[in-house]
């Protein structure tokens, strides 16, 4: 469990944060006109071994311990340390994603890059290789601390309850031809059951036979409601509209017939496969419908291990 | 393949931000959402020229990689907001649907 998804959360962390998420602001910084000597006394003081070298909130060069070493060898460690700074210093943007700074870290060796606001072009930052282990692990604790707390608020719920009987309902309006809308009370339902800690597997049938039937209110009627009811054994979801109601089921379910129009079908609806994908998803399937009043489908998902057969299209 | 790796080698504009790194298992190309709600399969990217928000619920049903709008077809305003919401990478191509299909098929075959 640990191995994998663990990479893969700190691989997509290094694209997603940013250097400046990570890195020290707080910089201790010597001017270019200072004397070597007094390198020393910042060094041993604040426990560095390198230190950015500016002039007037200008970056103009690094100074590090080695740089400090050679001095002393050589006896000469009351010259400028302007005269012997690293001028060519490699430098990161505030806003790069952090997997350039780990990129630059493996390709050159360096202990620590200097941070530059990319708009200012000031000097905002240092970054080491410790900023960004320790950035991305508070960052991976403050997220799992939030999963953990949805996590056990929710899935513990049905057992904590005490009851003979126990059955939750949600309900959902959707609303007619709201395009921007529609898919909300699917993602939303979805969103609840993941937190309730059920089967994904099951979550994903459920949001799909959902979303097709809310687009199908959305399309085609005159607005409507949906209900999930769920019970520790199954999730049972009604669909209710209030017209026009479907001529002929049997035409309705056939894979690819669609009476949608035009304009719809140019967004990508219509397709003909609402009903198809739902019996499809579904463990059991209800359509009632009158001409004038409405239609009723009624979808079933069982909850306990032993699906029916050929219930599910989900990878 | 990771998606990272096919919109650089495509030279696709990544509309969003995030999600780059997850693995890639295949491809699926239509503008009907209903045929890719029952046909693409988790971990897809998805070939369409439809830019509407309802995409990305598609996308976030299904649980696909990621979208590549074709065309140069631009995604609403709405579309992107509900994508980096979903964390569902959108991808923009100047090409039309058959040549990134074709190039995409080059690069990860039968998978």
């Amino acid at each position: 469990m640990i191995g994998e998804r663990d990479i893969t959360k700190v691989q997509e962390l290094v694209y997603e944060m940013k250097v400046e998420q990570v890195m020290t602001k707080d910089i201790i910084s010597v001017s270019p006109h200072s004397l070597m000597i007094e390198l020393r006394d910042l060094l041993r003081e604040k426990r560095i071994s390198g230190v950015p070298v500016v002039d007037e909130g200008r970056l103009v060069g690094l100074v590090s311990i080695e740089d400090f070493i050679k001095c002393l060898a050589e006896g000469e460690i009351d010259i400028p340390i302007k005269d012997r700074m690293s001028i060519n210093i490699k430098t990161l943007y505030n806003n790069e994603p952090l997997v350039q700074a780990v990129e630059e870290f493996d390709r050159t060796g360096y202990g620590r890059f200097p941070v530059i606001d990319r708009e200012s072009g000031e000097l905002v930052g240092i970054i080491t290789k410790g900023d960004i282990v320790r950035g991305l692990l508070k960052k991976i604790e403050i997220e799992y601390h939030a999963e953990e707390i949805h996590r056990y608020r929710a899935s513990h719920f049905f057992e904590d309850i005490v009851a003979d009987k126990t059955t939750l309902i949600f309900q959902y309006k959707v609303i007619s031809k709201d395009f921007n809308r529609a898919g909300q009370t699917s993602s939303g339902l979805k969103k609840t059951l993941r937190r309730m800690g059920m089967p994904s597997k099951v979550i994903r049938r459920v949001a799909i036979a959902t979303y097709e039937a809310e687009m199908n209110i959305v399309v085609f009627t005159d607005g409507g409601q949906i209900t999930a009811r769920i019970t520790p054994q199954e999730i049972r979801i009604d669909i209710v509209d209030s017209g026009p109601g479907i001529p002929d089921i049997e035409k309705a379910m056939q894979p690819g017939f669609s009476t949608a129009p035009d304009w719809i079908r140019e967004l990508g609806f219509g397709a003909g496969m609402g009903l198809p994908n739902i019996k499809k998803c579904s463990d059991q399937m209800n359509l009632d419908s009158t001409v004038g009043k409405g239609t009723h489908l009624e979808i079933t998902f069982n909850l306990n291990e032993k699906m029916k057969l050929g219930s599910g299209n989900d990878s | 393949m990771v998606l990272g790796t096919i919109a650089d080698k495509l030279g696709l504009e990544v509309k969003t931000s995030g999600g780059l790194t997850a693995e890639v298992t295949g491809a699926y190309v239509s503008d009907l959402l209903s045929d890719v709600i029952g046909n693409s399969e988790k971990g897809n990217i998805w070939i369409t020229l439809q830019v509407h928000p309802n995409i990305i619920a598609v996308a976030t049903l299904k649980e696909l990689a990621g979208i590549i709008l074709v065309n140069s077809r631009q995604p609403e305003e709405e579309t992107l907001k509900k994508a980096e919401e979903e964390q569902i990478p959108l991808m923009t191509t100047e090409l039309p649907t058959f040549q990134v299909a074709g190039r995409l098929y080059k690069l990860i075959g039968e998978c």
